[in-house]
């Protein structure tokens, strides 16, 4: 029996039962469409969190206060507290070469007024170098003053939300708000951003780092972002922070240095196993599948058992047999596989008109997979009937018995 | 003996397992049977006429004894030469036709050709004379379910000699048929066996029986009357 007439023999008999193939598409269908709608979103979470950190800035070190490694050994007998990164830490930094700006940042919550209009909002204490460090533009106004940052100055920008909902749009520059106690200026207003790690960046007030330090009587930061000079001084960057903090310190290494890149690494990794975790969930779908595909081909050997009795006494061998059910279940995975695929990219199409601002993509593999899985799941589950019908003893199989 | 035979059978046993007893289905069965003959078998049910059958049709294993089809020892062989001898040598009408349903008629016909590698331009008109010779051409594109029995049987007849198998085997190939299609499908059995071809009916029927050649009853997988 040639390729051709084997497949053909398969698909008359596939089309014989429409029912049963039916259902066993379907169940095909719906695993293969599973793993990839549910790889897509993850892969579309992955891409979207790369996204927000590469809107951070591709030269960015983060220092935080706090050695978060584990070091080997004894913990110290006396507690030793993490020392504070203060204002005087980071405009020494500026001491290096590598490093291009310092943005030391103190963030905290503060009622904002205007007029009979309050509200508490996030305000975050720092200098002119935060707006480029975390690419923040502005819509109107000027940036905060490029002046000595341990001077305070009653100058505020507002953050595009807060501007709508204190002014309702209106002209703010030069006005007057209340910030805690102190009446500040407005000089400027940012231009939208949205969302920022998680950080609302349209909804808070910055105002210069001293003035912060002064309105929440706190004298350490919340962190300091350093802008290298270039992707290749990033690493001499590091080394310097590192350096100059433990000079001023003590010789303690009590911070915590993080590059953007290791942590897109980080969330890359984490992502990227979520997807994976997804796919795999999914494909437990298409084990189901398979094994529904052995049930329905076992039911189709016993019920067959005539025409299986009558090929071999045609002489058809063991083989031919054998190769005419492994046909019939893998054009049926197959076939359910495919049309799973294009209801899978359907749905992604779909869910991509739906996201405006998240964009769910299948990963490449995850579309190979699927078909090859699919592909190997006829063979494999298709392979004990196939097998059963291969065996049947001809006497038997033509009497029905 | 004038020639060596078409079919040479030598103590052949068939035993079967039922329950703690042990059946015996071929009790030492010898047989020559000449080429071109015209045979029929017939015995009570359990008499091992239809296990004959199945044995000379390579259906059914021996479990000793010798068959020997056309000078070549056949119990010796492994399974896909023995499909290969089922496919070339030995053609097979059942009582229930056996007719794949989804199929028509002409691809009913065609199976064996297709089994057997021919490429699809050949077979088509292989099909057409085959179906032509037997009064089906009208009936080429029905489904065995449009076919009345004896055109059914007459279907299954057209397989079985489509690739000109010298043996033919009947097993009751009239059972489920009215006496007017029963004539037929005896009248074109007998035609065949006529232009050449070695036929072996079992059967209930004394009437069909007795029309053959060769007439060899069985009873407890014996032998117990040939005559000729």
């Amino acid at each position: 029996m040639t390729p051709p007439d084997t497949l053909q023999f398969s698909y008359r008999a596939l089309r014989a039962y429409p029912g049963r193939t039916a259902l066993i598409l379907l169940a095909m269908c719906i695993g293969v469409a599973a793993i990839i709608l549910l790889t897509s979103l993850g892969e579309g979470a992955r891409l979207y969190v790369i996204s927000q950190f590469q809107g951070l800035g591709s030269n960015l070190l983060i220092v935080l206060p706090g050695r978060s490694e584990t070091t080997g050994g004894a913990p110290p007998l006396l507690g030793t507290t993490p020392r504070d990164l203060t204002l005087d830490d980071a405009i020494a930094l500026y001491r290096s070469p590598a490093i291009k700006e310092v943005a030391p940042i103190i963030v905290g919550a503060a009622p904002v007024a205007y007029g009979s209009l309050e509200r508490e909002v996030t305000i975050m204490g720092s200098t002119p170098a935060l707006l480029s460090a975390r690419q923040l533009t502005l819509a109107s106004g000027q940036s905060l003053p490029d002046t000595n940052p341990r001077v305070a100055a009653a100058v505020c920008l507002l953050g595009e939300t807060v501007w709508k909902e204190l002014f309702a749009s209106r002209n703010a520059l030069g006005e007057w708000v209340r910030i805690g106690q102190t009446r500040y200026r407005v000089i400027g207003v940012l231009a939208g951003k949205g969302q920022s790690l998680g950080m609302d960046m349209s909804d808070m007030v910055i105002i210069p780092v001293a003035s912060a330090r002064n309105l929440f009587n706190a004298p350490s930061l919340f962190r300091i972002i350093v802008t290298a000079q270039g992707q290749e001084q990033l690493a001499q960057a590091r080394r310097d922070v590192e350096t100059i903090i433990r000079q001023r310190h003590d010789g303690e290494d009590d911070i915590t240095v993080i590059a953007q890149d290791s942590l897109i690494g980080t969330f890359d990794n984490i992502l990227s196993a979520l997807t994976w975790a997804l796919g795999g969930i999914a494909a437990i779908s298409l084990v189901v599948a398979g094994i529904l595909i052995m049930n329905v081909m076992l039911v189709a050997v016993s019920q067959r058992k005539a025409e299986i009795g009558l090929l071999k006494a045609l002489g058809a061998p063991t083989t031919q047999v054998l190769r005419l059910f492994l046909t019939e279940a893998t054009l049926l995975a197959s076939a359910g596989g495919f049309i799973g695929l294009l209801l899978g990219l359907g749905g992604v199409f779909a869910l991509n008109q739906l996201l405006t601002d998240f964009s769910v993509q299948p990963p490449w593999w995850a579309v190979i997979a699927s078909v090859v899985v699919t592909f190997l799941t006829g063979l494999l589950f298709g392979s004990i009937p196939a097998r059963q019908a291969a065996r049947l003893d001809p006497v038997a199989a033509l009497s029905g018995r | 003996m004038s020639s060596d035979p078409f079919i040479r059978l030598r103590e052949v046993c068939r035993n079967f397992q039922v329950g703690d007893e042990t059946v015996h289905a071929l009790d030492h069965v010898t047989l020559d049977i000449q080429a071109g003959n015209y045979i029929s078998v017939m015995g009570p049910s359990g008499s091992g006429k239809s296990t004959l059958l199945n044995m000379l049709g390579l259906l059914d294993q021996t479990d000793a004894g010798s068959y020997q089809l056309a000078g070549r020892e056949l119990t010796t062989l492994a399974e896909e030469a023995r499909a290969q001898v089922r496919r070339e040598k030995i053609g097979f009408i059942f009582q229930s036709f056996h007719l794949i349903p989804r199929l028509t008629a002409a691809e009913n016909v065609e199976l064996p050709l297709v089994l057997a590698g021919m490429p699809a331009s050949e077979r088509r008109a292989k099909v057409q004379q085959v179906l032509q010779g037997l009064g089906l051409q009208e009936r080429a594109d029905h489904r065995p379910a449009q076919l009345s029995g004896g055109q059914q049987q007459r279907v299954a007849i057209a397989r079985a000699t489509i690739l000109q198998a010298p043996l033919l085997l009947a097993d009751e190939p009239t059972g489920n048929l009215d006496s007017h299609s029963s004539a037929d499908v005896i009248r074109i059995l007998e035609e065949l066996n006529a232009q050449g071809i070695t036929l072996i009916v079992v059967t209930h029927d004394t009437n069909i029986g007795g029309r053959a050649r060769r007439r060899i009853r069985m009873v407890d997988g014996k032998v117990v009357k040939d005559e000729t």
